[in-house]
C-alpha cells in the first residue's frame, strides 16, 4: 500500500535532474580492460562508502542522529547501515551529546578499544566544546581526551547538519593516505593525548 | 469535610505544639519549619494519621544559606497527599558544620537517591541512609558543588578566557547573597600547557588511562 | 588450575557463585548514559546496582546564574523527548511567581504543543520497546511522524528538538496558517498510522511473551518509590497531574486517563499507547476551541504583561514606555517578588516539578527541578530481582529513562 509521504503542505518540485550526485571512478588512468590510480584513491573509495558507524549518543543530539538514522534523513543510503555499539567493528566514532568528566574516561577507552584506521566525529555544540555547560562537571569539549576529526556545530544541528558531517568524513576518508596511520605526525597527535 | 491548610495546621500543632514554627502559605502550599531532630516523626505522623494520609514523598532537597548563622542548610520537603489532593512543605535547617539529618529511607524508598543527590551536591549527611555516597558528580570530588561559595566554571579549564566571557574577576555580583571566594579546594591555579592535547592536570586523562 | 596466577582477580571472586555483568554506561540497550552493574546466577538477575551522573550538566547551579528567561534553554534539556512540555511547565512556574494571567487563546495552545510533544515522547518509548525487542519496523513507521510533530514545532518555534518555546506569559509569535494546516495534516493522518504501529505490537504474541510479567510493581510499592505518570498508572494508580491539579485550563477539555493492572511492560506500553489516543483527543477539542475564536480574541497569542514579556519592536522603537519594559527586561531591572513555588506539570514521564526561590534578584537564589525518572529509576533493582537477563534490558526501555532528566 503506497503512503504519499510529503509533509511540505506546499510542496515545490524539487530539481533531480543533474543534482543527484553518484559516486565516480577516481582519477586514473585507463586502457583496453585496466584502470589504474593510487592505492589509497581506491581504498578511500572502498572505506568511505562503507563506514561503520558507532553512534555514542549521551543525550539530545542523539535524537536527533535517531532521527538522522529513520527512514526520512536516512544514514544507510551513505552506506552506513551498520551501525554497532561495539567499538571493536567501528570505524567512525560519533560522539552526539553531552560528555561529562565522569563520561569521559570512558569515551577515551571506547577510542582506544577502536582498531585503525579510525575517526571521530563531535556532533553537537556539547561535544565540540561544552556547548552550553560551561560547568564544573562537563567535559568541554571531547577533544579534551580523543583526537576529532569533524566537528558539526548546533545544538542540537539538524539532521542535514549530521549527514553533511558525515559527508566531510567521508570526503577526509577518501582523500587519507594509506600510510597515514604510520607516520610520525600521527603518532605524535596521539602521543599528545597519551595514547601510544 | 474537605482537608484544608487550617486543618492540616490544627493537627500538626495539637500534636508537636510550639515546636513547629513559622507558619506560611506561599503561594497556597502550606509551609513550616521543623526542627531538625523531629523530621522523621512529623514524617511518620503526616504518613500515619488517618486524616492526614501524607503518603507520597514529591520532593527532597536542600537549600543553602550562607549568612544564616547555625542555619545555614535547609532540608525541603514535599508532600502530597493523594487522596485529598493537598501538597504540604516542610523545612528543617541544620548547620554547615555538622549538617546531619535523620534519613527517611525507612519510611519513603524514593528517599534514598534524593538525600544521596543532597549529600552529593550540600554535604548533608543523613544518619541512618544504607549507601550514603556521591550519586551524580564524580566520586574523587572533595567539595560540594551547590553551595554558594563554589563557582558554578569548572577553574581549570585554559581553554575559555574568562575575560572574554564578561567574568574579569570572579563574579562577584552574579550570586546573590553569595560570597564567591576565588577558589576551587580541588585545584590551586590555572595550569599552563604548550602542547596541543595536554591538558590540565586535573583533566590529565593521559596518565590515567595510559594504565592499562 | 595452576596455583600460580598471573591475572589479579579481586576479592572473593572465586569463590562467589554469581556473574557480574556490566550494562553500560555504553550500551545499545540503555538509551542514554547509565549503568548498571548486574549480578546474576546463570541467567537470573540476582541484584542490580545503578551508577548514574555521566551526564551531570549542573543545570540546578547554572540556573542560579540565569535570568527567569533564559532558564527556558536549560529546561528544554532535560526530557528531551518532549522539550515542548519543559518549557511550557517552566513558563508556569513562573507565572506562577509573577503572578501573570494567561488568556484561553494561550491556553488553548500550549495544550496543543504540549500534547504533541507527549504524543512525540510516548513514541519513541514504545517504539524504543519494540527496537529492543527486535522489532525494528515500529520504529521507522513512527519516526516518520515524529517528523511531522518537529515540523508544526519549526513552525511555531524555529526549532526542531530542544524548542525553547514560548515566552513567560505566552507565546514569541503567533501560530502561522501553515502550522495549522500541518497540525490538520497529523490529526487526519495520525491516526491511521497509529492504529498500524499498534497492530503490530499488542496482540503481538512474541511481543507480549517478552513484555508480560516483565518488572511488574505494586501499587504500593510504587507509590513508595515516588513513581509517577504512565509508570505509576500501569501499576493501577490514576495519579495525572493535569487532572488532579489542572494548569493551563485542562480543566476544559475532557479525556480518560489510561490505567493497568499489574505495572509490567506489557501494561506500560498499553498505558503509553492510549495516552497517546487520549491526547489526540484533547488536541482535536483544543484546535476546534482555538477555531471557534473570533475577532480580536483570535489573534492573542500572549499575557498582558509587559513587565515580564517583551514588547513587539514596533512599539519599542516609536513609544516610550515599551522602550522602558524592554529595557527593564533585558538589563534585568524587572521586579521579582521575592518568594518560593513548587510548581508541577505532567511531563512525558511523570510529574517534573520546578521548586524556585527567588530572593528578589534577577536570577533564582535556588532552583531544584523534581525529575520523574530520577525519582523512578532507584526501583530498577527491585523490578528486576529474579528476572531473566533480557528481561533487564525491556524493563530499562519501558520505563522511559531519558538521561537528561535523570542526571540534570
Amino acid at each position: 500500500m503506497a503512503r504519499p509521504v510529503r509533509f511540505n503542505v506546499h510542496p515545490i518540485q524539487a530539481d533531480t535532474k543533474d543534482n543527484i550526485s553518484l559516486v565516480n571512478m577516481p582519477e586514473g588512468h585507463m586502457g583496453e580492460g585496466f584502470f589504474t590510480t593510487r592505492l589509497s584513491s581506491v581504498v578511500g573509495l572502498a572505506r568511505k562508502n562503507s563506514l561503520w558507524p558507532l553512534p555514542f549518543a549521551t543525550s539530545c543530539c542523539g535524537i536527533e542522529f535517531m532521527a538522522v538514522m529513520a527512514s526520512h534523513y536516512d544514514l544507510a543510503r551513505f552506506g552506513a547501515e551498520r551501525l554497532a555499539f561495539t567499538p571493536r567493528q567501528c570505524d567512525l566514532l560519533m560522539v552526539m551529546g553531552t560528555i561529562a568528566k565522569k563520561m569521559g574516561p570512558i569515551v577515551k577507552e571506547v577510542y582506544l578499544q577502536m582498531a585503525e584506521p579510525r575517526w571521530v566525529m563531535a556532533v553537537g555544540a556539547c561535544a565540540s566544546s561544552g556547548g552550553i555547560f560551561d560547568t564544573y562537571s562537563v567535559l568541554q569539549g571531547i577533544d579534551q581526551v580523543v583526537p576529532v576529526d569533524v566537528y558539526v556545530p548546533g545544538c542540537p544541528p539538524r539532521p542535514e547538519a549530521i549527514l553533511d558531517g558525515f559527508m566531510r568524513i567521508q570526503d577526509l576518508v577518501g582523500q587519507e593516505s594509506v600510510r597515514r596511520r604510520g607516520s610520525e605526525q600521527y603518532k605524535a597527535l596521539l602521543n599528545s593525548y597519551g595514547i601510544q | 469535610m474537605a482537608l484544608t491548610n487550617e486543618t492540616i495546621k490544627d493537627r500538626l500543632t495539637a500534636k508537636f505544639g510550639e515546636q513547629l514554627t513559622h507558619f506560611e502559605e506561599p503561594y497556597g502550599l502550606l509551609t513550616f519549619e521543623a526542627p531538625a531532630a523531629l523530621n522523621l516523626k512529623v514524617m511518620q505522623f503526616l504518613f500515619d494519621d488517618e486524616e492526614l494520609r501524607f503518603q507520597f514523598l514529591t520532593d527532597l532537597t536542600a537549600v543553602h544559606y550562607p549568612h544564616q548563622q547555625d542555619r545555614e542548610l535547609a532540608v525541603v520537603y514535599h508532600l502530597h497527599n493523594l487522596t485529598d489532593n493537598i501538597r504540604l512543605r516542610f523545612k528543617v535547617f541544620t548547620s554547615s558544620a555538622q549538617p546531619d539529618i535523620f534519613t527517611a529511607t525507612q519510611l519513603y524508598s524514593s528517599a534514598n537517591w534524593m538525600e544521596r543527590e543532597t549529600y552529593d551536591f550540600f554535604g548533608i549527611h543523613f544518619v541512618g541512609h544504607p549507601n550514603l555516597k556521591r550519586i551524580l558528580n564524580v566520586d574523587e570530588m572533595e567539595y560540594f558543588p551547590m553551595r554558594k561559595e563554589f563557582p558554578l566554571e569548572d577553574q581549570t579549564r585554559i581553554d575559555k578566557d574568562d575575560a572574554m566571557f564578561g567574568r574579569g574577576a570572579l563574579p562577584a555580583a552574579a550570586n546573590v547573597g553569595a560570597v564567591e571566594t576565588p577558589r576551587n579546594p580541588a585545584e590551586p591555579t590555572v595550569p599552563a600547557s604548550g602542547t596541543p592535547g595536554v591538558k590540565g592536570s586535573e583533566q590529565d586523562w593521559s596518565t590515567e588511562t595510559t594504565k592499562q | 588450575m595452576s596455583t600460580e596466577q598471573h591475572i589479579k582477580l579481586p576479592e572473593g571472586s572465586i569463590e562467589k557463585t554469581t556473574t557480574t555483568l556490566n550494562l553500560g554506561p555504553t550500551h545499545p540497550a540503555t538509551h542514554g548514559v547509565f549503568q548498571n552493574i548486574l549480578e546474576l546466577d546463570g541467567e537470573r538477575i540476582v541484584s542490580a546496582e545503578q551508577t548514574i551522573g555521566y551526564i551531570h550538566r549542573a543545570f540546578e547551579k547554572l540556573a542560579e546564574r540565569r535570568p527567569l528567561y533564559q532558564i527556558t534553554t536549560l529546561t528544554d534539556r532535560l526530557n528531551y523527548c518532549s522539550s515542548p512540555i519543559n518549557n511550557m511547565g517552566w513558563h508556569l512556574t513562573c507565572e506562577k511567581l509573577l503572578g501573570v494571567k494567561t488568556p484561553k487563546r494561550v491556553d488553548y495552545l500550549r495544550i496543543i504543543i504540549m500534547e504533541l510533544s507527549r504524543i512525540s515522547d510516548h513514541l519513541i518509548c514504545n517504539s524504543v520497546v519494540g527496537v529492543d525487542s527486535g522489532a525494528f519496523t515500529g520504529f521507522l513507521y513512527v519516526m516518520q511522524y515524529r517528523e511531522l510533530i518537529y515540523e508544526i514545532y519549526e513552525e511555531v518555534c524555529g526549532s526542531r528538538l530542544t524548542t525553547n518555546m514560548g515566552r513567560i506569559g505566552g507565546f514569541e509569535r503567533d501560530f502561522t496558517n501553515t502550522a495549522f494546516e500541518k497540525l490538520e495534516k497529523f490529526l487526519a493522518e495520525y491516526p491511521a498510522v497509529l492504529k498500524e504501529f499498534e497492530s503490530l505490537f499488542t496482540r503481538n504474541r512474541i511481543f507480549m511473551e517478552r513484555t508480560i510479567g516483565a518488572g511488574p510493581i505494586g501499587a504500593e510499592r510504587a507509590l513508595n518509590y515516588g513513581f509517577t505518570g504512565p509508570n505509576l498508572r500501569a501499576a493501577g494508580v490514576d495519579y495525572d497531574v493535569r487532572a488532579h491539579q489542572p494548569y493551563s485550563s485542562y480543566e476544559d477539555f475532557e479525556f480518560d486517563i489510561p490505567v493497568g493492572t499489574t505495572g509490567d511492560c506489557y501494561d506500560r506500553f498499553l498505558v503509553r499507547n492510549g495516552e497517546m489516543w487520549q491526547s489526540l483527543r484533547i488536541i482535536e477539542q483544543a484546535y476546534k476551541k482555538v477555531q471557534e475564536f473570533k475577532g480580536a480574541e483570535a489573534s492573542v497569542y500572549h499575557a498582558d504583561a509587559p513587565e515580564y514579556y517583551l514588547p513587539a519592536k514596533e512599539d519599542v522603537y516609536t513609544k516610550m514606555e515599551a522602550l522602558i519594559w524592554h529595557f527593564k527586561i533585558v538589563m534585568g531591572e524587572t521586579e521579582i517578588p521575592p518568594g518560593e513555588v513548587y510548581y508541577s506539570v505532567e511531563g512525558g514521564n511523570g510529574e517534573l516539578g520546578f521548586y524556585l526561590i527567588s530572593d528578589g534578584g534577577r536570577t533564582p537564589y535556588r532552583l531544584h527541578f523534581r525529575r520523574p525518572c530520577f525519582i523512578y529509576y532507584q526501583a530498577y533493582s527491585e523490578l528486576t530481582k529474579g528476572a531473566m537477563l533480557s528481561d533487564a534490558v525491556i524493563v530499562m526501555s519501558s520505563l522511559n529513562l531519558i538521561a537528561g532528566e535523570m542526571d540534570a
